[in-house]
């Protein structure tokens, strides 16, 4: 049984062994202090034991030199430490451009949801291959909770309401824990999963073999129509909503004058409460979406916005009312509401 | 001292009655009510933590079920971190302390301090009622939207204790603050006080600025819970991280409530027992009004995962690493105090060497949590249990013990047996270590706080871990039985049987229910056991 006993957590990601070289600088300086307090301690209490029962210590007060000496030099290693981590953790939490392979996560009490791009759903599963970069897109559907596999050093909260990225690139094939780190109720400790870091054959191979239904686009794609939501944003230039096409991750000039950029959570945060942020120039006629569609869905939706990519400039025609605003000239205002509109 | 005899009237038999008790005014008197209430406190969380640490021993987690398990952690962290460790130095020996060591009859508003003990019982017993009646299993932290949202126990009625106990918390640092800087004795200058004081006063001033902030939010938890408010609740456009800021703005602050004490305690006994001034008294000073002020700035180091943006992430690790610095110098500078000194190894400087030890791996391991790269990794895993068992329990509980076991003389006239209290502080030191320190490897390794099941790799580090805290347990009831022994069966100890400096000694012990029979004259500085002339000192 002994010789089963780990007591430090592999290294399996690309950040793991720069987490690791911190944390073992951090403990040399520790031991260090630690000794050296210790041993001070240890060997002026020795020396300077009482003798006799009415000895009293020397007259000393102190010295500004030796203060200084201890405010200086601890001071100066702390700002080794902040330095060397804040870096380590701009890499960690800042994506970084290029290539990756998206996974959506949705956490909910007590499981992990992934769902891939081409339409696979695990769940507390999740398949990944090795040596390549993965984007998380994470949220929540409840509490927070949060996503932490030690081996790979990486712990990210994922709240409920927001979607927070967070990348890692596996290094090693094998089984990893994932634990949902952040307490959330009754079956916190039980919301555990694992990561599976595949060789790229075998991750390939999964691939093909998993697709259970559509992919998410195709599925975004399909609530789109059936949620009515194409009756407005029909892609054409004076519509009753915006165009969608080509929209994410573009400048959106909003009512009041804040661009904002259409990331996720403002795609997510324009369909749950659409009042909130209104493009410039559009009437804020769209109606909630909450408790409509469900969390997997919106990902679904908001995957499908992301594909539509910019199509070749159709001309359009527009008139300018007094106000400025932009009034469409064909009859997209006589077509139906959503059926929520009244809700 | 062979034929010591106990002052023929003192604080403790002027009235026997019960009522005497209860309505008393007398700061040591309401020292000794708070010390009963905490000591009941304490054994009540650590029942939980006995029940935490033999569940643990499993894997599969068969002792209790997990709604079980989450509301044992919950309501130890409750009843420990607002009902023992904030009001335990503060209200028992700062109680009993300040007036004496500044010369005072009492401290500025007696009957203030009195309603202080009744506003704590009454939060004491509200929170007790939420854990009678079912208990609550948000954990300590109530974080926000499950305390809001999703727990159905009894958090409202947990959160009006605790908001209830914030008062007498508020009222007591109220009262501190005015009584040493109103009540000091002819000649006790700020820079005479003991530092024991000067800790003193930096928690105060935390109790009076931050409780307000953990009231009010606490009260909003409830609101929200009552009312359905939506300040934290996202799908209301509230959110739930604005929850966390508010909590740690005041909880982390209280961290320092709990170790400042233990700091002023230690700066006492090393001085004591090593015969000597503290080397480099003002600075010792100022670093404890430095944590205070630093303290209130450093809150966003428990959100590093939390959702911030990286930018504020970085301004509160940079913080958080300076108010490391105040720290590092205090512990320097107890060391160097022992150089050149008279030092003996009475119980008192057991615990006082304790306190330094836990104190500085306690804050060494805070430096692994400040660091923004490596915090992401060891966040809300068992190494931030570790590391704050070692300065809340290893530091906070070492200055208590170390400070009730060096006046204890002077609040019941007896001394307790020397070689039982080194065995004790022994015990409770080997216990906490074997305790907590395997519970750093198992945080790096990835074991997640809270977790009442595990996988099987951690099992060997927890059964070490729960083996000892049975040490430790053990070594709790150790000073619990000859303490109590000592009452009555304690040799008579005298007025100062240290032979140590500082107005409390000068009187006897127990002392009078006006502490001095004339008020003294202060002509010297702290800690002058080398007896010299107090000439024009820099500082």
């Amino acid at each position: 049984m002994l010789s089963g006993i780990q007591l430090f957590p592999e290294e399996a990601s690309t950040f793991a062994p720069k987490v690791d070289a911190l944390y073992f600088f951090l403990v040399a300086v520790s031991a260090f202090f630690v000794v050296l307090i210790a041993g001070m301690l240890l060997f002026f209490a020795i020396k300077y034991r009482r003798r006799s029962p009415n000895e009293v210590g020397a007259p000393i007060h102190g010295g500004l030199l030796l203060e200084t000496v201890w405010t200086v030099i601890p001071l100066l290693i702390a700002m080794v430490m902040f330095v060397w981590a804040a870096d380590l953790y701009f890499q960690a939490y800042k994506p970084p451009k290029g290539p990756a392979i998206n996974v959506y996560v949705l956490a909910k009490q007590w499981m992990w949801k992934f769902q891939h791009m081409d339409g696979q759903r695990e769940i507390n599963e999740l398949h990944i291959p090795v040596d390549q970069r993965i984007k998380l897109i994470m949220t929540s559907q409840d509490v927070i909770h949060s996503f932490f596999v030690p081996d790979f050093r990486v712990k990210m909260d994922v709240l409920p309401g927001r979607y927070r990225t967070l990348w890692f690139e596996a290094t090693r094939v094998g089984t990893y824990h994932l634990f949902c780190s952040q307490y959330c109720g009754t079956g916190h400790s039980r919301m555990t999963g694992e990561v599976i870091v595949m060789t790229p054959e075998a991750y390939a191979a999964w691939k093909a073999g998993g697709v259970s239904g559509d992919t998410m686009a195709t599925a975004g794609e399909k609530l789109f129509t059936n949620l009515a939501c194409v009756t407005c944003h029909n892609a054409q230039s004076g519509a009753r909503g915006p165009i969608l096409t080509g929209l994410f991750n573009q400048k959106v000039a909003l009512t009041g004058g804040h661009p904002v950029v259409a990331d996720d959570a403002y795609l997510r945060q324009s369909i749950m409460n659409p009042g909130s942020q209104v493009v410039a120039g559009y009437q804020p006629i769209m109606p909630t979406y909450q408790g409509l569609v469900n969390e997997e869905q919106l990902l679904d939706l908001i995957e499908y916005i992301k594909t539509l990519k910019a199509m070749p400039a159709v001309p359009t025609v527009t008139t300018s009312e007094p106000d400025g605003r932009a009034v469409p000239k064909s009859s997209a205002r006589s077509l139906p509401v959503a059926p929520s509109a009244q809700r | 001292m062979t034929t010591a005899v106990l002052p023929r009237e003192n604080y403790l038999n002027t009235d026997y009655r019960l009522r005497s008790w209860l309505l008393t005014t007398d700061h040591k008197r309401i020292c000794i009510l708070y010390l009963l209430t905490i000591t009941m406190f304490f054994a009540i969380g650590g029942a939980f933590a006995t029940m935490i640490r033999l569940s643990l021993v499993n894997p599969a987690g068969t002792l209790v079920s997990d709604e079980t398990y989450n509301k044992l952690f919950t309501m130890h962290g409750i009843i420990m971190v607002f009902f023992f460790l904030v009001p335990s130095i503060p209200a028992t020996l700062g109680n009993f302390l300040i007036p004496m060591m500044i010369g005072a009859k009492d401290v500025a508003f007696p009957k203030l301090n009195l309603a202080s003990w009744y506003i704590f019982v009454t939060g004491g017993c509200f929170t007790l009622w939420a854990l009678i009646s079912g208990g609550v299993d948000t954990g300590w932290t109530f974080y926000t939207p499950f305390s809001t949202l999703s727990s159905n126990t009894n958090v409202s009625l947990a959160a009006i204790g605790i908001f209830i106990a914030g008062f007498a918390s508020i009222l007591t640092g109220l009262n501190f603050m005015v009584t040493i800087h109103r009540m000091r004795a002819p000649g006790m200058t700020w820079f005479r006080m003991p530092l024991f004081l000067w800790s003193m006063y930096a928690t105060s001033l935390i109790m009076v600025l931050g409780t307000p902030v953990l009231a009010i939010t606490l009260l909003l938890v409830a609101a929200e819970r009552v009312l359905h408010l939506g300040i934290f609740d996202p799908s209301r456009g509230g959110d739930p991280v604005l929850f966390q800021h508010l909590f740690w703005f005041y909880s982390h602050p209280a961290v320092y409530i709990m170790i400042v004490p233990g700091m002023g305690v230690t700066s006492e006994l090393i001085a004591a027992f090593s015969r000597k001034r503290i080397f480099g008294y003002e600075f010792v000073a100022f670093a404890s009004l430095a944590i205070a002020v630093l303290g209130f700035l450093v809150w966003g180091h428990h959100l590093f995962v939390a959702g911030l943006s990286i930018y504020s992430a970085m301004v509160f690790s940079l913080l958080s690493y300076l108010v490391a610095i105040p720290s590092a110098i205090k512990v320097f500078n107890w060391t160097a105090t022992l150089y050149k000194g008279s030092v003996s190894y009475a119980t008192p400087m057991l615990y006082a060497f304790g306190f330094i030890w836990m104190f500085t791996i306690g804050g060494l391991t805070g430096l692994f949590l400040a660091a923004l790269g490596l915090d992401v990794h060891v966040h809300d895993t068992y190494f931030v249990i570790a590391h704050f068992h070692y300065i809340m329990v290893g530091g906070a509980i070492m200055g208590y013990l170390g400070g009730l076991h060096y006046w204890w003389p002077k609040m019941t006239g007896r001394l307790y047996p020397e070689g039982w209290a080194k065995l004790g502080a022994l015990t409770i030191f080997l216990g906490f270590n074997l305790t907590f320190f395997p519970q750093f490897i198992l945080g790096y390794m990835g074991m997640p706080r809270r977790y009442h099941v595990y996988p099987p790799e951690f099992q060997a580090l927890n059964v070490l871990s729960s083996a000892g805290a049975s040490v430790l347990g053990i070594g709790y009831l150790i000073p619990l039985v000859y303490l109590l022994w000592s009452l009555k069966y304690g040799p008579i100890a005298g007025d100062n049987p240290w032979g140590a400096k500082g107005l409390e000694w000068t009187t006897t012990s127990p002392p009078p229910t006006h502490n001095f029979a004339v008020t003294p004259i202060v002509t010297e500085p702290a800690y002058n056991y080398a007896g010299e002339q107090e000439e024009s000192r820099v500082g």
